[in-house]
């Protein structure tokens, strides 16, 4: 073997670097920092620029995909089937906010506890199979909550829950307005962000971490392998819960779209587009596909088109997607 | 205190038919530094892989310090104190360093399920993680993402990740599988040294580092216990000779004449 002096590429040979030197400020490393930095410029400027309606549907989708990055990206796994927390994050939120007349805060969360509530059950069910097993299995589950929203008279069928009141937030502040409900989606998104950023980066995070990079070693150091990912699916199925009850007072509709497979499809495709396993990706992604099917409506059905060959391309070309190929480029984590 | 940390007795597996590994009887004891050696497909590593419960035996009892283990899951094994490395090198490669060993550091908390916690709480094993990386001289990497390390230092890595269980009973799958002669003698050299204090037990395909390390082996061939005691004596065996010679010339260059001389 080499001597011992001889450090590896990228490490300073002369003494022993400082320990862990890497975590900046609350575990943002400066180039995280700084695009964080941005993101809330973005937050605070843009609706000015931009048609409010469109900037809440598009924070909703991303807080959708930085949930479904926590699970792909962080532990590994993928999930078919997440337009079921989504959606029925969606419907409950509605149903709580028109026919029990919840505050918009208290539907929103209810969202969040029935997605989690079923990701713990399907998570359960998914997590002892592997691969694309895990995948076909959380499909399954996702296309029968489908068929049983289809049925179940509270979801209004192909009609949906339409009208759904924005409400006022804690009851006190009336969301009515665009900008006022602006501010609470904004507010709402950036917590998923950064408790999303928190998980990543706490013990729990470094554990699910390693069960991603070798699960069999994980399991050898004596951690239960299964019991973290549950848990890391159940807070992915909670927040995409979180977002769907969003969006559905946001748009002020919930229908068979937020809980279609087809659903589960965008958000795939929102993450691998932005960059999976990266914090800021899906944020970029969900933007990119929601700005698409909003400006490139009027060419109708050409969107799914348009759409397809942009995610083919890619798949192709920007393997790690936008932001991952950006980080690549400026050779930070972002 | 019992003399033999580890006992098996009748543990057998099947697959569809195929035995891998039949009635074997292994007794491990306290303190010693066992080698398990046999040529390729002698159930070796499906033996492994039975005692750390990552595979149930098909029939047999396991016992670990006196206590039937035979039902467990691995990760509570490893709990115990049995915890194995793999004849792959184990790493988390995109962590770094430093990171590998923090993380089984860590299982001192128990559970680390607070996913509201910030990580810098775990800045507290650092010292410590430190420590046992120079014991195996990899302090000047502990920065570095552990995929990027050479081969050796990879396997070395694996041990102070081990190591910083603080295991009664380590198993150690090929430690030194694919390793150039001076990574070898590192290793052997760290094997001897961190098997102070505890129980070695090992898979070895190089028989030089069999006889160099080991105080007591056993020969496996076809999922069977051939023969069992010192190096000196296992080696004269004509069975294990037959073995060796026979089924599996490929065995470890050199070593195999050894053998042989000895017969």
């Amino acid at each position: 073997m080499a001597s011992a002096t001889t450090a590896p590429p990228g490490v300073p040979a002369a003494g022993i670097p400082p320990v862990a030197t890497h975590q900046g400020y609350f575990g943002f490393t400066r180039a995280q920092g700084i695009a964080l930095l941005i993101m809330v410029a973005a937050l605070i400027a843009c609706p000015y620029f931009l048609y409010p309606q469109f900037l809440m549907k598009l924070l909703c989708f991303a807080l959708f995909a930085c949930a479904f990055n926590l699970l792909i990206g962080y532990v590994g796994l993928l999930s078919f089937g997440h337009a079921a927390y989504f959606g029925m994050g969606s419907y409950v939120a509605a149903h709580a906010a028109k026919v029990w007349g919840l505050t918009p805060e208290l539907a929103i969360l209810l969202g969040g506890v029935t997605g989690a509530g079923l990701g713990l059950v399907f998570g359960w069910i998914a997590i002892r199979r592997q691969g694309i097993y895990f995948a076909m299995i959380t499909l399954a589950l996702a296309q029968m909550i489908y068929f049983v929203c289809v049925q179940v008279p509270f979801t209004h069928g192909e009609d949906g829950i339409q009208a759904i009141p924005r409400g006022a937030f804690l009851g006190l502040i009336d969301l009515r307005a665009d900008m006022s409900l602006y501010w609470f989606i904004a507010g709402l998104f950036l917590l998923g962000f950064l408790l999303i950023h928190r998980v990543i980066n706490s013990p729990f995070g470094q554990v699910l971490t390693a069960i991603r990079e070798n699960e069999p070693r994980a399991t050898s150091l004596g951690y239960r392998t299964d019991d973290y990912k549950l848990v890391a699916f159940v807070l992915s199925a909670g927040i995409a819960g979180i977002a769907g009850g969003a969006k559905a007072i946001t748009v002020g509709i919930a229908t068979l779209t937020d809980v279609h497979w087809a659903m589960s499809g965008e958000v795939v495709l929102m993450t691998l587009l932005g960059g999976l396993g990266t914090l800021f990706g899906p944020v970029i992604g969900a933007a990119a596909v929601v700005g698409m099917q909003t400006y490139l409506a009027p060419f109708g059905a050409w969107v799914t088109v348009i759409q397809g060959c942009i995610f083919v391309l890619c798949v192709l070309a920007f393997r790690a997607g936008i932001v991952g190929e950006l980080a690549r480029m400026l050779r930070v984590k972002l | 205190m019992r003399d033999y940390i580890l006992e098996t007795e009748g543990l057998t597996k099947e697959f569809r038919g195929f035995v891998a590994v039949s009635d074997v009887g292994l007794r491990i004891r306290r303190g010693t530094i066992h080698g398990l050696i046999g040529p390729n497909g002698a159930g070796k590593t499906t033996c492994f892989n039975l005692l750390t419960k990552f595979m149930q035996p098909s029939r047999g009892v396991i016992r670990y310090d006196g206590r039937d283990i035979t039902p467990m899951k691995p990760a509570e094994v490893a709990r115990l104190g049995l915890v194995r490395s793999f004849q792959i090198s184990a790493v988390f490669p995109h962590l770094t360093v430093l990171e590998n060993v923090r993380v089984a550091l860590q299982r001192e908390r128990g559970g680390s399920y607070d996913f509201w916690r910030s990580d810098a709480v775990l800045r507290r094993y650092d010292d410590r993680a430190m420590e046992l990386l120079a014991d195996v001289g990899l302090s000047v990497y502990a920065q570095a993402p552990a995929g990027t390390l050479p081969y050796g230092r990879k396997r070395a890595l694996e041990i102070a990740t081990t190591l910083a269980l603080d295991p009664n009973l380590m198993l150690l799958d090929e430690p030194t599988a694919g390793m150039t002669h001076e990574d070898v003698d590192r290793i052997v050299a760290l094997v001897r040294r961190v098997a102070q204090g505890r129980t070695v037990l090992m898979v070895e395909h190089n028989l030089k580092v069999v006889e160099g390390l080991c105080d007591t082996i056993t020969v496996l061939t076809r999922g069977r216990v051939l023969a069992e005691g010192p190096y000196a004596e296992v080696s004269r065996n004509p069975e294990v000779v037959a073995a060796y010679l026979g089924s599996d010339p490929s065995v470890s260059g050199g070593s195999q004449g050894e053998v042989a001389a000895h017969a």
